[in-house]
């Protein structure tokens, strides 16, 4: 399950909460991020070292793919020489190869994906797990992770990574297997990139709207607030409180008119938390639940 | 108020203000505080271009422009004001016809696979032709200042090191091991580059292989410009002229990648000119309300969905507040810029207006804010 969308709108908290999801319904859950960034294991309240499957809460795992690890991975599955692995996979010699092949990088990221998605592992040790989610870069480069694999395949027509690049194109292909979802905020540019993927991935299996504010007021309630405001003879507060009360209805209207756009999207709401942890992420995963 | 308002007070020169780079992770709103910031700088008579990646359809339609160009244009109604849309590859392809000796030289090269993906979307190219394109117009000496929105990105080294990577890979062992393999470079270079080229054939097929290959004998003869412009394009960002300008929400995410971001701001030695916080709600915006006199006002019923309101406003800006407590300790010195949040408001050069009246103390910029 990939979760793409536009930067800021969430797709990290989403992902977890999916996470959590899943392990609920009693499916070994793992939470892929290719960030470097640890944000994920964050959100859990704990923290991940970079490239180790870590468990952050009852059948939920993380895992911060880096493409340098998985390059060697990927090396020694392939490659008979087991110094020679070594040596490609060096740091050095990694950055050399990784610059001089555009893409390979996104290869490597969505390879690691496809090995912990099948069963049994490739990946010596490796458990296999029911789910597994991705947390995709923002928009474009996500995309780019989703097309690699194809790319590589029509670049190479022979050759190992051909190979693989096929194999990989053809489980993201199988919609059976590979669910594609888009998550926005209720804001114009996040909506227009949402549907913007509609039309780049031919459809998508779930639209997701993270943030969505109450609507409280009805136009009637409105009118009465605004005419209370423009009244004479208010105490400063008070009519500061209607100005507040004023903004934010015309903000969830605009939300609405987005939310118009995307019908038949999950609805999250916006959550008012100094900071997102496991409780956070249960109340997201109620309201996922009606994904499934 | 309209954008021909005076948005800011007039301030002196700008030290350390000529070139304006706008950085952060997706999502926070760069593209509108650069644009802003541009605004408000052309509303005090300075002739600003502001370069832009990907502008919301509305923003890019307020300033003018509803399809890439390759040239600054001049946005109606707002001075000195001139906007451009960065189009990555025709920026790059600009570059590489500039430096190619021959006319079967940049064909070559231009219609190389390998070029053409490295050009596309490619991390890195983004970020290379940003920087280029600042070069371009900062020599071309025809503004007084230049606003930078960069790519998204969760790692500023993409941006910052963009030059010094593009660099190294037309320079660099990658080339000269890759050229033995096309029988260009001596034996040695061959023999020991053998290994390498056979695991990297092994792994990405002889189609790729070739193909790359002939990406570097094309670019052979320009790989000593494109390494000049490389390094004079990563001198700019270094220069005094050039500040950074920080841009996060106080969102927990944003704020822990804008500390990330300025510590490898701080690593690289550039000048982090100032901090910007967009959408930030606050609290206290009911603050000494009168719930009695409310209920008097509305009836119980509205007055008490008008409670349930400034609850939620209260909440969010309590978690915002705990956000700016993270980044004011991790910043010291250098006091956030708060703009509010405006929701889909800001989409017209009143809209900008409106964000650059925040920003004063930046578009004023009277004196260099202290380094962190």
């Amino acid at each position: 399950m990939f979760l793409l969308g536009k930067g800021g709108v969430g797709r990290s908290t989403l992902a977890a909460a999916l996470g959590l999801l899943a392990a609920r319904q009693g499916r070994r859950a793992i939470v892929v991020e290719v960030s470097g960034r640890g944000d994920v294991p964050r959100l859990f309240g704990g923290s991940a070292p970079a490239g180790v499957e870590s468990e952050m809460a009852p059948g939920v795992w993380t895992l911060d793919v880096d493409p340098r690890q998985a390059l060697e991975e990927y090396l020694h599955d392939q490659l008979p020489l087991r110094m020679l692995a070594d040596v490609i996979g060096s740091s050095t010699t990694f950055g050399i190869v990784a610059a001089a092949t555009p893409g390979l990088r996104e290869m490597l990221t969505i390879g690691k994906v496809w090995e912990l998605a099948q069963t049994p592992r490739r990946a010596r040790g490796g458990e296999p797990y029911d789910v597994v989610i991705v947390d995709a870069p923002a928009t474009g480069h996500g995309l780019a992770l989703l097309e690699a694999p194809r790319t590589f395949a029509s670049a190479a027509a022979v050759g190992p990574i051909a190979r693989q690049g096929r194999r990989i194109a053809a489980t993201l292909r199988d919609r059976s297997l590979t669910a594609l979802v888009a998550v926005a905020t209720p804001e114009r540019a996040a909506v227009d990139e949402l549907i913007g993927m509609r039309t780049t991935l031919g459809s998508l299996d779930a639209e997701l709207v993270n943030g969505v504010t109450a609507a409280r007021f009805s136009a009637a309630d409105a009118e009465s607030l605004r005419e209370a405001h423009a009244g004479p003879q208010l105490a400063l507060g008070t009519r500061r409180a209607l100005a507040a009360a004023l903004a934010a209805d015309a903000r969830s209207r605009a939300q609405q008119v987005q939310l118009e756009r995307l019908a038949g999207a999950v609805v999250l709401p916006q959550i008012a938390a100094p900071e997102i942890g496991v409780a956070e992420l249960e109340t997201l995963a109620d309201h996922l639940a009606a994904l499934s | 108020m309209s954008a021909g308002d005076p948005v800011v007070s007039a301030g002196g020169a700008l030290p350390g203000g000529r070139l304006c780079i706008c950085v952060g992770a997706g999502g926070v709103g760069k593209t509108t505080v650069a644009a802003a910031i541009a605004c408000a700088r052309a509303a005090r008579g300075e002739r600003v271009a502001v370069v832009t990646i990907d502008p919301a359809p509305r923003l890019a339609q307020a300033l003018g422009f509803d399809e890439l160009s390759g040239e600054p244009r001049r946005v109606p109604g707002s001075g000195e004001l001139w906007a451009m849309r960065l189009d990555p590859k025709r920026t790059l392809d600009e570059l590489i016809s500039s430096l190619a000796p021959s006319e079967q030289a940049r064909e070559r090269a231009l219609s190389n696979r390998i070029y053409r993906e490295l050009s596309g979307a490619v991390a890195g190219s983004q970020e290379f032709s940003a920087v280029a394109k600042l070069y371009e117009l900062d020599r071309d000496g025809s503004f007084d200042a230049i606003v930078l929105d960069t790519p998204p990105s969760r790692n500023a080294l993409d941006f910052l090191e963009a030059p010094a990577r593009l660099t190294r890979f037309f320079e660099g062992r990658a080339l000269r091991l890759l050229l033995a393999q096309g029988g260009l470079a001596t034996r040695a270079a061959s023999r020991a580059g053998a290994p390498l080229l056979g695991v990297l054939g092994r792994l990405t097929g002889t189609g790729v292989l070739r193909e790359i290959t002939a990406f570097f004998t094309a670019i052979a003869e320009m790989v000593d410009g494109l390494a000049a412009r490389a390094a004079a394009v990563q001198a700019l960002l270094g220069d005094p002229a050039t500040s950074f300008v920080l841009v996060s929400s106080p969102r927990r995410e944003a704020v822990e990648e804008a500390i990330a971001f300025a510590a490898q701001l701080r690593d690289a030695r550039f000048t982090l000119a100032a901090l910007v916080v967009n959408r930030v709600h606050f609290t206290g915006v009911a603050a000494g309300a009168d719930p009695a006199a409310l209920e008097a006002l509305l009836g119980p019923r509205l007055a008490g969905l008008l409670a349930g309101q400034l609850d939620e406003l209260e909440a969010l800006g309590a978690a915002d507040a705990a956000g700016l407590t993270r980044l004011r300790a991790s910043f010291g010195g250098l006091e956030p810029l708060l703009v509010p949040e405006f929701g889909d408001e800001i989409e017209d050069l009143d809209g900008l207006a409106r964000v650059a009246r925040h920003l004063g103390g930046l578009a004023g910029w009277t004196s260099p804010p202290a380094a962190q």
